[in-house]
């Protein structure tokens, strides 16, 4: 009996614990985002969207920096998104376990997870120095650096859930094969690869690290790509680092800004995927 | 399955249509292996620039370059014994910190949430991981460090700060700035990520195995810790690579808590520099060729490390896959 008791207790012990951790994982979650809210929706106002941003001391808004993240993300997406999609392609249609396929797959695994910061410092050497100033297409391209991997990993695992069947009744059918790819089963997954690219937006939508070399920032509004333009994440990186409490409250609506902008991203790509009925 | 589809076509048909599918099959293949290839050219890509960036900073200070505690712009003789030792004691931090709660969140959701609320929680947790760091960061430097600040850092200087020995990781002043912090930070950070995988390995354990386990009696205690580990544990620790590597290279968070000191301080209470953090702050701002080229040496030495961690842990979650898990 004694032993039974001590099994008990040991597992009253961990189921707490366990209980614990979860509540304590959740707990950050509410927190982060209460004080953004609390910080943030203070500082929201239509000048926000209307000026830029400002030198300490003066009234501004964060016009600039919307600007330029939406900008450099719909341009890294446009390149991203048919470059990863190719190459997810490749993986789950004609690579059939030969040893390219293998070591692409495995390179692009590294490549999900490398740091960020690594981009940037790569994308700094081949642009920025041989075109001898910052600029919004370095940025753009150091951010669909980042996107690429993310949208050939979810192409290749939607592209291998498509049955098998739908494949050979093409094939029987004298389709060519880039036929069967294209109308078939890209139609077939099309919601799965939606829902790829719909993350890999909201994950480069947030990165900071890598425009720092790149896109760097821009006091004032611009929309010349070769030249270096503003971004929230940086923007909030420098206001929020600084002593000045106007430019602190900036950064903080920025943040909510984004924050607000990646939450709707994530809860709408998984609403879109539940939708059309996949399950992640 | 397209050439078999054309062997059994007759012969005359297959010859007027094969040209028009054969050139689209061509240029699509080719399209498909030309992207796919650039996938790799990036990577070789971010390789050659941080080694040609790397070179001048590495044939002035060679490999005593690692070992070096200096950092002075002013002489130009600089070191990464700092950002490294930072890099690392922070993620071991993280390490600490993350591994049982991320082992704790796997446990409850695998185990024993109710399955309504599986999705929800799975959600959340993932919803954590999306939160990009700059928030992170400065949630981190407004809200976390005043906190441990005030009462975190004064009740560890008073408790085991006085602990011979022991004691020297956590002397001096409460700044709310610096190593711990920043290693917090991180294990919040790479939590979601840590849990998610145990989630999915633990999910690939054969009910019948903790049935039968259940069956003779077992708690879920002596479930998980004689059953599930034991079958899992190649996919843990893969797991626990991966968020490793995520801590490793994490960048905006830890810049805005760590304090950004080029010094080897035994206590973790004091500022300190991670590669990550050296590059954000300074690169911009490195004036001269050996400076710079110091700081994507830095970067090269975070790639190696990062690029192995990974690695591990990618082969490892590659031999669960492959049914090698017990």
């Amino acid at each position: 009996m004694q032993l039974y008791d001590r099994r008990r207790l040991t597992n009253r012990v961990v189921v707490g614990l366990s209980l614990a951790a979860t509540a304590f994982g959740l707990l950050f979650l509410v927190f982060v985002l209460a004080t953004l809210l609390k910080n943030g929706v203070g500082a929201l106002s239509i000048t926000l969207f209307s000026q830029a941003t400002p030198p300490p001391g003066s009234q501004g808004g964060l016009i600039n920096a919307i600007f330029g993240s939406v900008a450099m993300t719909a341009i890294a997406t446009l390149v991203g998104t048919p470059t990863g999609i190719l190459a997810g392609t490749f993986l789950a249609e004609y690579a059939h376990g030969s040893r390219l396929g293998e070591f692409v797959r495995f390179i692009n695994d590294i490549l999900l997870s490398a740091p960020s910061i690594i981009v940037g410092l790569f994308v700094y050497t081949i642009l920025v120095v041989p075109m001898g100033h910052f600029s919004a297409w370095a940025g753009s391209v150091a951010l669909a650096i980042i996107m690429i991997p993310v949208i050939v990993r979810t192409t290749e695992d939607m592209l291998t859930l498509v049955p098998n069947t739908l494949r050979e009744a093409a094939a029987a059918l004298g389709a060519p094969k880039w036929k069967i790819v294209v109308t078939v089963i890209y139609r077939s997954a099309v919601q799965g690869m939606l829902t790829g690219v719909l993350l890999a937006v909201a994950r480069i939508s947030g990165e900071t690290a890598p425009l720092l070399f790149t896109a760097l920032n821009n006091q004032f509004w611009s929309t010349d790509l070769n030249r270096p333009m503003a971004n929230l994440p940086v923007v909030i990186f420098q206001f929020a680092m600084s002593p000045y409490v106007d430019w602190q409250t900036l950064a903080w609506a920025g943040a909510l800004l984004i924050t607000a902008a990646i939450l709707v991203l994530n809860v709408g790509a998984r609403l879109f995927a539940s939708w059309s009925g996949l399950e992640k | 399955m397209a050439a078999e589809a054309e062997m059994v076509a007759i012969p005359q048909a297959a010859a007027r249509r094969r040209p028009a599918g054969h050139a689209g099959d061509a240029v699509f293949h080719g399209l498909t292996v030309f992207f796919a290839l650039l996938v790799l050219t990036i990577l070789g890509g971010v390789i050659a620039s941080l080694v040609w960036g790397a070179l001048p900073a590495l044939r002035k200070f060679g490999f005593g370059f690692i070992a070096n505690g200096a950092w002075n712009p002013v002489t130009e003789n600089f070191g990464a014994l700092a950002p490294i030792y930072g890099t690392l004691v922070t993620s071991l931090i993280a390490m600490l910190i993350g591994i049982p709660v991320a082992f704790g969140v796997a446990l409850f959701i695998t185990e024993l949430c109710p399955k309504w609320l599986k999705r929800p929680l799975g959600t959340m947790i993932e919803l954590l991981a999306a939160i990009p760091s700059i928030i992170y960061g400065i949630w981190g430097l407004f809200v976390l460090a005043p906190f441990i600040q005030e009462y975190v850092e004064p009740a560890l200087i008073g408790t085991i700060g006085k602990v011979p020995g022991v004691g020297a990781l956590f002397a001096g002043p409460p700044l709310g700035i610096g190593v711990l912090t920043a290693g917090f930070i991180l294990a919040i950070m790479v939590l979601p990520f840590i849990a998610s995988v145990m989630r999915d390995v633990f999910e690939t354990v054969p009910p019948m195995l903790k049935e039968s386990a259940y069956g003779i009696g077992a708690t879920t205690t002596e479930v998980m810790w004689r059953v599930v580990l034991p079958f899992t544990r190649i996919g843990v620790v893969g797991g626990i690579l991966l968020g490793l590597g995520r801590a490793l290279g994490e960048t905006m968070a830890v810049t805005f808590v760590i304090g950004n000191s080029h010094h080897v301080h035994a206590s973790i209470l004091q500022p300190g520099t991670t590669i990550s953090a050296a590059l954000a702050n300074e690169f911009t701002e490195a004036v001269g060729d050996l400076y710079q080229s110091s700081l994507i040496a830095l970067g090269l030495i975070l790639f190696v490390i990062t690029f192995i961690v990974l690695a591990a842990a990618k082969l490892m979650l590659l031999r669960l896959q492959k049914g090698a898990g017990a």
